[in-house]
């Protein structure tokens, strides 16, 4: 019987498609499908990092809580994004939560699983952390516009 | 939608403004009266105006400008950002953050406004067609290019996917947010809004309106892409429109600087080789690249 893998569903996906096909057999075998019902809980600050996602359908929240303000959304992420990235650093705890706003759809990582692949495989390991690190830097980006306040007041006129 | 395969395009040769008389003095406003102030949201309105003197408006083409004078005030350039194909009152749609805006804000019906214009360069509508076009907006920036959303949906079939991306700082400051529900509403429109900031009532995108453009769906080597917002939000609109792909010379913006006569008098909104009033507002990316990170310009 022909085991067929996620493979092709990962070359389908943006954020791996310029790995070569072992590389993703490789990814492959840490992930799986899963789906969220709307206003389900992802990740939650603090909590166990165990995962990433590559979102195929479907919307997601980042928030952070404070306290007197309740939830406060910091971006969307849809179709083609990444969610979660605290899976590659120690302690390996998540540092926001997330929260399905739709249903939505996802390939599900382990994130033990592909350190262990990314630690057996350092060219490996070099791509994934490249990919990651472009993440965290459009992250960081985006924060920065926002925190710029692009459309406050500029010329008084 | 038209077939991108097919050479001949039907091409929309633009209604230009008359030149005016060679005595016209065009420091001189023309007297028009305010027929109604309508509020966008908590610091912007729009001004519907009618010559004073009654007959027709000045045409104008999508991206150009007035500058519109509080009497006793000052005088301000306004892009115009009604349908240039409809008749009826010239709209303005303003912020009102200065003296000038203000005194504009709290005029009543019929007070007596002046208007210099229609000035500048216009969006390349003409030069879209058969193409697919990216409205990327921020903030205000919508409005100048209201009037180049009206053209491309009065001549849909002249063009391929038509994608609206509108980021703005928070729900409640969204502007036209109705007409972007009724363009969101049709099939053959693409809109993605997001807001920087949301409140718990928000289940759109929240982030910054750059982001919106990799999530969008156009052929990148058939696109052309017109931007407006906050000069430092066109340049990430810029950089990533680049990164999916387009051509700089398939990306337009309109610059807003310091423009003061409106004519190339005054030199206030210079801009390397360039007098904005005079050679813009709205540019080719290759034509302001250069003079972006210049910052004693």
């Amino acid at each position: 019987m022909k085991v067929t893998t996620l493979e092709p569903l990962l070359a389908e996906h943006e954020f791996f498609s310029d790995f070569n096909e072992s590389d993703r057999e490789l990814l492959a075998g840490c992930a799986a499908n899963t789906s969220f019902r709307a206003d389900e809980s992802i990740l939650r600050e603090g909590g166990a990092a165990d995962y990433f996602y590559l979102l195929r359908f479907g919307k997601v929240a980042i928030e952070y809580f404070a306290p007197g303000r309740g939830s406060v959304t910091i971006q969307t992420l849809g179709e083609g994004d990444v969610l979660g990235w605290s899976w590659l650093f120690p302690p390996y705890r998540s540092h926001y939560d997330a929260r399905a706003l739709e249903v939505t759809r996802a390939l599900r990582f382990d994130g033990a699983c592909l350190r262990g692949k990314c630690d057996a495989d350092p060219e490996l390991g070099y791509r994934v952390m490249k990919r990651f690190s472009q993440v965290v830097v459009e992250r960081l980006s985006a924060t920065q516009m926002q925190l710029m306040d692009l459309y406050g007041v500029g010329e008084n006129v | 939608m038209s077939d991108l395969s097919s050479p001949t395009v039907p091409h929309h040769a633009f209604p230009r403004p008359p030149a005016p008389p060679a005595s016209a003095n065009p420091m001189l406003p023309q007297v028009h009266l305010l027929q109604r102030l309508h509020r966008e949201n908590e610091d912007t309105f729009t001004l519907e105006l009618a010559p004073a003197q009654g007959g027709t408006l000045s045409a104008f083409r999508p991206g150009q400008f007035n500058m519109v004078y509080s009497f006793g005030v000052g005088e301000v350039p306004i892009s115009i950002s009604g349908d240039p194909t409809k008749g009826g009152p010239m709209l303005h749609t303003i912020r009102a953050v200065g003296g000038v805006t203000q005194a504009l804000c709290r005029l009543k019906k019929g007070a007596a406004v002046g208007l210099r214009g229609p000035y500048g360069t216009a969006w390349p509508v003409e030069k879209a067609a058969g193409m697919d076009v990216v409205i990327v907006a921020g903030g205000i920036g919508l409005a100048p290019l209201r009037p180049a959303i009206y053209h491309i949906l009065n001549h849909r079939a002249d063009y391929g996917r038509f994608v609206i991306l509108y980021g703005a700082r928070s729900p409640r400051d969204l502007l036209y947010p109705k007409e972007l529900e009724t363009w969101g509403g049709r099939f053959d429109v693409d809109v993605l809004v997001t807001v920087d900031h949301a409140t718990g009532q928000w289940h759109g995108s929240v982030g910054v309106v750059p982001q919106l453009i990799k999530r969008s769906a156009f052929d990148s080597k058939q696109t052309i892409a017109m931007v407006c917002g906050p000069e430092i939000m066109m340049r990430f609109a810029a950089r990533a429109l680049l990164e999916r792909g387009l051509e700089e010379e398939s990306v337009w913006l309109s610059m807003e600087r310091n423009m003061k006569c409106a004519v190339g008098f005054c030199g206030h909104c210079q801009l390397g080789p360039h007098f904005i009033c005079k050679d813009g507002a709205v540019f080719s990316l290759p034509q302001i690249a250069p003079y972006w990170d210049v910052r004693e310009l």
